[in-house]
């Protein structure tokens, strides 16, 4: 059962030069644990935004829980928790006087729906009686997440909650989230990080406003249209030039230790060539090894096609674009 | 990557109260060097790098950089450096060849090196038809690279950038990396920090800090095999696990 | 240098660009000069008079004249009696009135010195002054004639009487004034930057998607600046009252629910303000350019309204202060009752359910 539908969703600015959504569809399932995935300025929030009913769509349709979400937004807001991109609660009020008072604001109480947020707040309740404004960053996320549960919503909007946080509290969040769906709620979740991306059931992968795919993590590296190969050698830097100025290497991308290339015609000769090639010019400690992609090569990838596709002017910028 | 030090600190400390935000930081960096300054969010990073800078004074300890004095001669070290933030880069309500402009006045360059570099500038970033346009109806990506172009105008020694790749697409983020690498060819030194784990393998040497103090310090490579790691993604987080500033 | 010249041409970009800042920088003096120019006046013009005239002669006849003929003063009414003197002045707005005695004339021709009787409504004493001033003026201007023209010692003694504030305090004229200028700073100016830094925080993003009516959210904050203000509005007439020797001759209850009304009417303005401004900064402009500056000039109590040009006399009308510093001093100086402010009540109760109703409809429940 689809609990969050959205149907060629438009949002503009700026009097319609910027289209922050661009005829975006999708939906969400009962207790799915669902990401958008892409970079700032994407449309992320917008989308979020337009979902809690907090604007308007120029065009299209929406609805959460059965509800429409410009006509019936009374009724979504009574049933939603949100976690807002900045830490948007109140820096002057203890961790407690803030919970409290959000559960109040819900109709409810802290007591009536504690078992919900027991696992997140034990963690926050011996700092209880400290202001919000002084926790570290994590601990604020932890925070607006008890906030945005302790009403018992039936569906979880979490706009970027990991960024600007340490890597150890990100990773806590995720396990959190996942205890989460356990109980039964919907959540949609936005991150511009790509590795968090495979936590989730399903990702809508998101760029300049469009969707580019809708899938399982799994179906989307499955998806990916070529065969993948990371390369190594001594010197990285030359090595990227090198691959980039060899015609039968159809796209090159840094990846930390490693260089992700695509070959032009897939087949089997290319990689022992490559070494040749590689050998020839000098290149020491040359490793190549096939290699399964990940989603952020499967995000770049989608990226260079939807860029082909609409002949659009960031080609022009990306001169160096690979 | 040269042997000759461009950044020398002797335990530089940064007190805030009783609270110790930089502990006895002492490390060396290198011309031309890409060097990788990571750390949890609170773990002082912004603050060595406020003092390095120039743009705050230590508690105690020493550091030279390029050649200048922490304490004495602020005003030289911030001739001779670049600086780029996520938070701040340039003015979104001047247009792209008006920052590029008064970045350059700033930086001192004459007006026949401000126009050829400026031109170069444009030209690389594919600009062109950009150049009279508002910095703030550029995408992120956009302004990044133009910001952190604008902050290696000058040619300094040494560049800062505090974070500047949050946010952004993949493959923005790889071209700012081209940048960067275009910039460290040219002998300029760069400190950077980052929460991208995979731009760390792109630094020749990275530091970690973990409350206030280095916990460690060598090349990407190195540091994988100390910990018996097969990512700096797994270096990092068995440093940052026992961090006790997440409280 | 050159780093100089830099500096200066990218600040000249950010002012030029900033359409808010222009509006401050070119449209604010002009306004002012305008505004003052035109409001700020030591002349007095058309100032009510009244005259009670039992001589009925050709003397009291030809002072009657000068005054008229004088631009200063606006001779409203005759009266035939005395006691008709009193009411006039608490109901209409007479600034002065004229006593001449029943042998104004045969005093004259017989006696050669005669009295007459200057009354002054001195709640605003300057005003007072300068008018009683004026009046002797002219009255011995008659005085020089009836000299020239026969050489006997003339004297015309004019009895003064200052009605309500015979020593003349300016406290009587500022405290309402100030008054009316506290309650409506602190009301309209903490309403609208509370409001508006809610949102900048991003609290209000949580607020709205929740089943709480956001209505209540704004009446929530309102609620703490009325309960301030009442104890603004304690402070302010204790200190009056003991300090400056203010009066409070009429009844404390009607002062006091006057002033809810203003209290409620600035909230109202507070929350339109905040409905449609985003910063706090801007919030703070609209309320110091919108309701401060307006305030101090059409209020009455530092420039009198009759003074200036009928354009913004009619301007001044609009200004909820202009009607409650009438309110205020009617009660705390004149002693008068609910039967003598009822219209003046009556614009400032629509003035405030027309910004009541407009706030609550141009609430905003989404974010744009």
């Amino acid at each position: 059962m689809a609990e969050v539908v959205l149907n060629n969703i438009i949002k503009a600015y700026n009097k319609g030069e910027v289209k922050a959504v661009n005829d975006v569809s999708f939906s969400v399932n009962k207790g799915e644990l669902f990401g958008l995935i892409g970079a700032d300025g994407a449309g992320k929030t917008s989308i979020f935004r337009i979902l809690t009913t907090l604007l308007v769509p120029d065009s299209g349709t929406a609805s959460v829980n059965g509800f429409d979400v410009v006509k019936d937004y009374k009724s979504i807001r009574k049933n939603v928790g949100y976690m807002p991109g900045k830490f948007s609660l109140y820096q002057d009020l203890t961790i407690e006087e803030n919970l409290n008072f959000f559960a109040t604001v819900f109709n409810t109480t802290v007591a009536k729906n504690y078992d919900l947020v027991k696992d997140i707040y034990v963690q926050l309740e011996p700092f209880k009686n400290r202001r919000a404004g002084k926790l570290s960053g994590g601990m604020k996320q932890k925070l607006a997440l008890c906030c945005a549960l302790i009403h018992r919503p039936t569906v979880l909007f979490l706009d970027e909650p990991t960024t600007g946080v340490d890597v150890v509290s990100r990773k806590e969040f995720w396990e959190m989230l996942k205890g989460l769906k356990q109980q039964g709620i919907t959540i949609l979740v936005s991150t511009p990080y790509m590795d968090e991306a495979t936590l989730c059931e399903r990702i809508a992968l998101i760029q300049n406003g469009s969707i580019m795919t809708i899938e399982t993590p799994d179906n989307i590296i499955k998806q990916f249209p070529d065969k993948l190969c990371a390369v190594k050698a001594d010197n990285m830097s030359k090595l990227q030039n090198t691959l980039r100025n060899n015609p039968q290497i159809k796209s090159c991308f840094s990846f930390g230790d490693f260089h992700h290339i695509t070959f032009q015609n897939d087949n089997e000769h290319q990689q022992n060539e490559l070494l040749k090639t590689l050998q020839e010019a000098n290149f020491q400690d040359i490793e190549i090894k096939h290699i399964t992609p990940s989603i952020e090569d499967c995000f770049i990838n989608l990226m260079n096609y939807y860029d082909e596709r609409s002949c659009n002017k960031n080609r022009q910028a990306n001169q160096a674009f690979w | 990557m040269t042997n000759e030090v461009v950044i020398k600190t002797d335990k530089l400390t940064k007190r805030f109260g009783d609270f110790i935000a930089t502990n006895e930081v002492t490390f060396e960096v290198y011309a031309g060097e890409i060097f990788g300054f990571l750390g949890a969010n609170g773990a002082g990073k912004t603050t060595a790098m406020k003092m390095l800078c120039g743009l705050s004074t230590p508690s105690s300890g020493n550091a030279t950089i390029a050649g200048f004095d922490i304490y004495k001669q602020t005003e030289q070290i911030k001739k001779h450096i670049g600086y780029m933030s996520q938070k701040f880069s340039l003015y979104e309500d001047l247009t792209v060849l008006e920052n590029i402009q008064f970045f350059g006045g700033i930086y001192g360059l004459s007006d026949k090196q401000l126009k050829e570099k400026s031109n170069e500038l444009i030209e690389t970033l594919g600009l062109k038809s950009e150049a009279k346009k508002l910095v703030g109806s550029l995408p992120l990506g956009w302004k990044q690279k133009l910001a952190f172009s604008v902050a290696v105008l000058h040619e300094p020694q040494i560049v800062f950038l505090d974070e500047p790749t949050g946010g952004v697409d993949p493959v923005t983020r790889r071209q700012f990396w081209d940048l960067i690498y275009q910039a460290a060819d040219k002998g300029i030194t760069i400190f950077v920090t980052t929460h991208y784990m995979d731009e760390a393998e792109y630094c020749n040497r990275v530091s970690i800090m973990v409350d206030g103090v280095i916990e460690a310090l060598d090349t990407p490579a190195n540091l994988k095999q100390q910990f018996s790691a097969t990512s700096m993604d797994e270096v990092f987080y068995e440093l940052a696990r026992g961090a006790k500033r997440s409280e | 240098m050159k780093q100089f010249l830099s500096f200066v041409r990218k600040e000249l970009y950010h002012v030029f660009r900033d359409s808010k800042t222009l509006l401050m920088l070119f449209g604010l003096p002009i306004v002012l000069i305008v505004l003052f120019g035109f409001a700020v006046t030591n002349e007095i013009k058309n100032a009510k008079i009244i005259v009670c005239d039992y001589a009925k002669d050709p003397a009291s006849q030809e002072i009657i004249n000068k005054l008229t003929v004088n631009t200063t003063f606006n001779l409203e009414k005759t009266l035939l009696n005395h006691s008709q003197i009193e009411e006039a002045f608490k109901k209409e707005d007479i600034k002065l009135a004229i006593v001449f005695p029943a042998n104004f004339n045969k005093d004259l021709l017989h006696l050669n010195k005669a009295q007459v009787q200057i009354i002054a409504d001195a709640s605003d004493p300057n005003t007072a002054s300068t008018l009683t001033n004026y009046a002797m003026a002219v009255i011995m201007d008659y005085q020089m004639d009836l000299m020239q023209n026969s050489n006997l010692p003339y004297r015309i003694t004019p009895e003064i009487r200052m009605l309500y504030n015979p020593e003349l305090k300016g406290a009587t004229n500022f405290v309402p004034g100030i008054m009316a200028l506290v309650l409506l700073l602190v009301c309209v100016l903490m309403t609208a930057v509370s409001i508006v830094k809610e949102k900048e925080m991003g609290t209000m993003e949580i607020l709205l998607v929740s089943p709480f009516n956001p209505l209540l959210v704004i009446i929530s904050k309102a609620l703490p600046f009325l309960l301030l203000s009442f104890v603004n509005l304690v402070v302010i007439l204790t200190l009056s009252v003991t300090l400056l020797d203010m009066p409070i001759n009429g009844s404390l209850l009607l002062l006091v629910a006057e002033s809810t009304l203003l209290i409620i009417c600035a909230l109202s303005l507070g929350l339109l303000i905040s409905n449609n401004t985003h910063s706090q900064q801007t919030a703070m402009l609209l309320a110091m350019m919108g309701m401060m500056l307006p305030t101090i000039l059409f209020t009455g109590f530092m420039f009198p309204l009759e003074n200036m040009p009928v354009a913004l006399q009619i301007l001044a009308n609009i200004f909820p202060s202009k009607w409650y510093y009438i309110i205020v001093k009617s009660i705390m100086i004149k002693g008068l009752g609910f039967s003598a402010i009822w219209k003046e009540t009556l614009i400032l109760l629509g003035t405030t359910i027309l910004l009541l109703v407009l706030s609550l409809k141009t609430f905003k429940k989404r974010l744009e």
